[in-house]
């Protein structure tokens, strides 16, 4: 049975707040959910009144800026800040999205929550633990497979078949399609969730790639593949404006059409 | 220090670092049958080999002829002479079949209209020793490193490498001179490991944080330099930083060499494609070291662009959208995002950006890790080896070419599986380790874990990327690089006042964060002093007071060793291989360097 209420020890409590320096410039609110592991506390909502004029445009410039600045606890990933390593995909005012390219401008309201990406157990505040969805990403197997010797040189693939990757190769696994995706909360442990399905649709559809049928034999169950129940959720937070549900119907209907 | 427990592992090699170099590593270890660990601070695809753009260099000959000869003239000239020929030739002849294994992996390569490789202009990439521009520079899209470490990961998935995830590397194990592994920190349970191996492969990037503003992801903390200092050896060629030149104006954001390979220009306020009085020949191609001094030479004669005249404009808006939309997208997106410009309708705004080490730790063509010992300038260091930027091999010498890195990745990546599997044994026997080998490590991470002083950790971090920033900039000076000399001096002796708020175990990136800065500050200095030092101007060190090249008295390489207690650097010298790896090429003599 489904639990309708957080166990316990989820449960998020009302934590501290930090206000603004006097003087403060322009002044705005982040909510941000936060869980030390080592207190054996229940996680919290810290509140923390940020002079948005003394950092920069984008919400992690404000964790950066909480962090050096007010509170050197708070924990996150972050790498590139430019929107290509995935590291610090989290839910922002209710949207799961990457820090990095998201303007704190563009959060609505005069009260913005940060929380880590839903429905993952979480490690420290904005850390979730991402085993299961790197094992997905393993289990289809991401690499090219082919049986015929290969060439001196390159494999030959003409800009038509090169351009078939074009919107599926660019996924930078941040995984806020997946947990994005009620069906991926439900069923996650079977569900390979649209991240997943996304990059097998690379590989199947990669014209130098030769284990299409093997692949597709894989896929081919009620759960890993057919969970998918096109709510779209994945195409909706893709920060790469990505669409892992075309991905998926494609593999769907490459199930039907060997069949018929 | 009993309150800390190490959990023990053995393998024959440790790769610490998940990017294209490290990766390359650890896949041809464990293809050579050697029982292979990659611990890395950062899931592997977040490493910073992610957001290299503009592609991978090598004479495939796809656009027209081609020679590793040519390339090769081009890193030595690239270089100022400061390159050793033997890796570079060895650099050169290996790129294409390393192209094409990658290209076998599966990396989506953009494809010309016969179905090969499509590669672009870079700059210095030139034709039949300096006659005009080329395209050399195999692409996919703008996203050539992203698509290369996706794919090598992926391609590491089908092998047998064990990876260690989310683990910071603290210090190397050392025993009389010998490499016998590495400590880590597990960041997700706080416990502590040490992993014993015949090899240590380094393979932990640049340090282009210890700036200000850099293309540099947080995370290029250069630790591997940092354990390199601590275990008393020393870094190469640590005063060669290169600037990109575009670097996005405020956010600092790439913007790739390969937006002027496919036919962008940079203007000044007065609209002049300036770079046409700077290098003739290859005007915008030409070498980012150049490129950079230009451009700050505009905007202190008067012609930056902006209400502060403080940067240049990149134009993109003459190209075809098409073009820009097959070729260019990444950083059209970016430049949407970072500078609010539509690249189709208006220029963007750039100014040269920290991007890429030179120096690093000294290593030969095999990537083994060299050190000077008494008049030995070559000697290796049993059980260690160093590649990527972590590295200096020295292929870049004083200034690296655009697209030069990608393929110094995995080239010797390669070098040091090959290496590693001509030189250990699977399983072989290895000596019990000592808990004082680790002592050290553990005090290190006690003393930062509990740090009580005034100074938060960004507090500091923020005085030496200040330090850095101005006086070891683009153009340096003596009296600008002798006050970033006294100000890092000052940085390093402040460590002992760093205060850590955060007391736990568990991603505890309070401490984490710390241990980066202290990995910086050893690297900032050695950097800054090394500049000081060095009378003379060569690629990417341009010396105001010294504004020419001084083949005579410094054709050689920076040492420089940090004895971390006092924070003093000491300074030797190895000689450049001007000579090449085999005698079916003759080195380069060294010449003016014009283009």
């Amino acid at each position: 049975m489904a639990e309708i209420r957080l166990p316990k020890n989820s449960r998020v409590t009302p934590g501290k707040h930090w206000p603004a320096p006097q003087g403060a410039g322009k002044v705005k609110t982040f909510k941000v959910y936060r869980y030390d592991p080592d207190s054996g506390q229940n996680p919290r909502w810290d509140t923390y009144d940020v002079d948005v004029s003394q950092c920069g445009p984008m919400v992690l410039d404000v964790l950066i800026h909480i962090k050096n600045t007010i509170d050197p606890t708070l924990t996150f990933r972050r790498s590139c800040r430019e929107g290509i390593c995935g590291s610090c995909a989290m839910n922002i005012a209710g949207r799961n999205t990457l820090a990095c390219t998201h303007g704190h401008e563009e959060c609505p309201g005069d009260k913005v929550s940060i929380s880590p990406l839903p429905h993952m157990p979480v490690v420290k505040d904005l850390i979730p633990d991402l085993t299961l969805f790197y094992a997905q990403y393993a289990s289809v197997e991401p690499w090219l497979k082919t049986e015929t010797p290969e060439p001196q040189k390159e494999w030959a693939q003409s800009p038509q078949d090169r351009e078939k990757l074009d919107g599926l190769y660019e996924c930078i696994l941040c995984a806020c399609c997946s947990t994005s995706c009620p069906s991926y909360w439900w069923n996650q442990e079977k569900y390979l969730g649209p991240a997943a399905l996304l990059h097998a649709y690379r590989w199947i559809i990669d014209s130098r790639d030769e284990a299409t049928g093997e692949r597709l034999d894989e896929l081919e169950d009620p759960f890993k593949l057919y969970r998918c129940h096109t709510i779209m959720n994945c195409a909706q937070v893709c920060p790469k404006g990505l669409n892992p549900a075309k991905a998926i119907a494609e593999v769907k209907k490459m199930l039907v059409e060997r069949v018929v | 220090m009993s309150t800390y427990e190490f959990i023990d592992h053995k393998f024959d090699v440790v790769v610490v670092g998940a990017g294209g170099s490290g990766l390359r590593a650890a896949l041809g270890c464990a293809q050579a049958g050697l029982k292979t660990a990659c611990i890395t601070k950062v899931f592997p695809t977040r490493s910073h080999t992610v957001a290299a753009q503009g592609g991978i260099s090598a004479s495939l000959g796809n656009m027209g002829e081609d020679d590793w000869r040519w390339h090769m003239y081009d890193t030595v000239k690239g270089s100022d002479w400061l390159g050793d020929q033997d890796a570079i030739e060895y650099l050169c002849r290996n790129a294409p079949a390393a192209v094409y294994e990658l290209e076998h992996w599966g990396v989506p390569f953009s494809r010309t209209a016969d179905g090969k490789i499509y590669q672009r202009a870079f700059g210095g990439m030139t034709r039949n020793f300096g006659e005009a521009p080329i395209q050399r520079t195999c692409a996919a899209a703008d996203r050539t490193g992203h698509a290369m470490l996706h794919t090598m990961y992926g391609q590491s998935l089908a092998h047998d490498t064990e990876f260690f995830i989310e683990f910071f590397a603290l210090d190397l194990i050392m025993d009389e001179g010998v490499c016998r592994g590495v400590t880590a920190w597990k960041l997700d349970d706080g416990t502590l490991h040490r992993f014993q191996a015949q090899l240590v492969i380094l393979a932990t990037g640049g340090y282009g944080r210890a700036y200000f503003s850099a293309t540099s992801a947080h995370t290029c903390t250069g630790d591997g330099g940092g354990m390199v200092l601590r275990a008393g050896l020393p870094l190469q060629d640590m005063e060669f930083v290169q600037f990109h030149p575009t670097g996005i104006y405020g956010a600092g954001c790439l913007i790739t060499e390969g937006a002027r390979g496919e036919g962008g220009y940079l203007t000044n306020s007065e609209g002049e494609r300036f770079m046409e009085r700077y290098a003739p020949t290859v005007k915008d191609l030409a070498p980012r070291d150049m490129v950079s001094r230009a451009m700050t030479m505009e905007i202190r004669e008067g012609r930056g662009v902006g209400p502060k005249k403080d940067h240049i404009f990149l134009h993109l808006d003459h190209l075809d959208p098409k073009i820009l939309a097959e070729r260019l997208p990444g950083i059209s997106e970016s430049a949407k995002i970072f500078a609010g410009v539509d690249v189709t309708k208006e220029p963007i705004p750039v100014l040269p950006t920290v991007h890429y080490n030179m120096g690093g730790i000294p290593t030969n063509f095999y990537s083994e890790v060299v050190t000077k010992d008494g008049k030995n300038p070559d000697k290796t260091v049993p059980g260690l080896m160093a590649v990527g930027e972590a590295a200096c091999v020295s292929v870049h010498g004083a200034n690296r070419l655009g697209s030069n890195s990608l393929i110094d990745l995995v080239v010797f990546g390669r070098s040091a599986a090959l290496r590693a599997a001509d030189t250990i044994k699977a399983g072989a026997t290895q000596p019990e380790l000592k808990d004082h080998m680790t002592d050290a490590h553990l005090a290190r991470l006690d003393r930062f874990r509990n740090a009580q002083g005034s100074t938060p950790t960004a507090a500091l971090r923020l005085e030496m990327q200040m330090a850095m920033q101005e006086d070891a900039a683009v153009y340096r000076t003596s009296e600008a690089l002798a006050s970033g000399v006294k100000r890092m001096h000052a940085v390093a002796a402040k460590r002992p006042d760093l205060k850590v708020t955060d007391r736990s175990m568990i991603w505890n990136s309070d401490l984490m964060e710390t241990l980066e800065l202290d990995n910086l500050i050893g690297q900032a200095l050695v950097t800054v002093v090394g500049a000081h030092n060095r009378t003379e101007s060569r690629g990417a060190h341009a010396h105001e007071d010294f504004p020419e090249r001084d083949d005579k008295t410094w054709m050689k390489h920076t040492l420089t060793w940090f004895d971390d207690p006092t924070g003093k650097v000491k300074i030797d010298y190895r000689p450049v291989h001007d000579y090449t790896m085999t005698n079916e090429i003759a080195p380069f003599p060294p010449k003016a360097r014009v283009y």
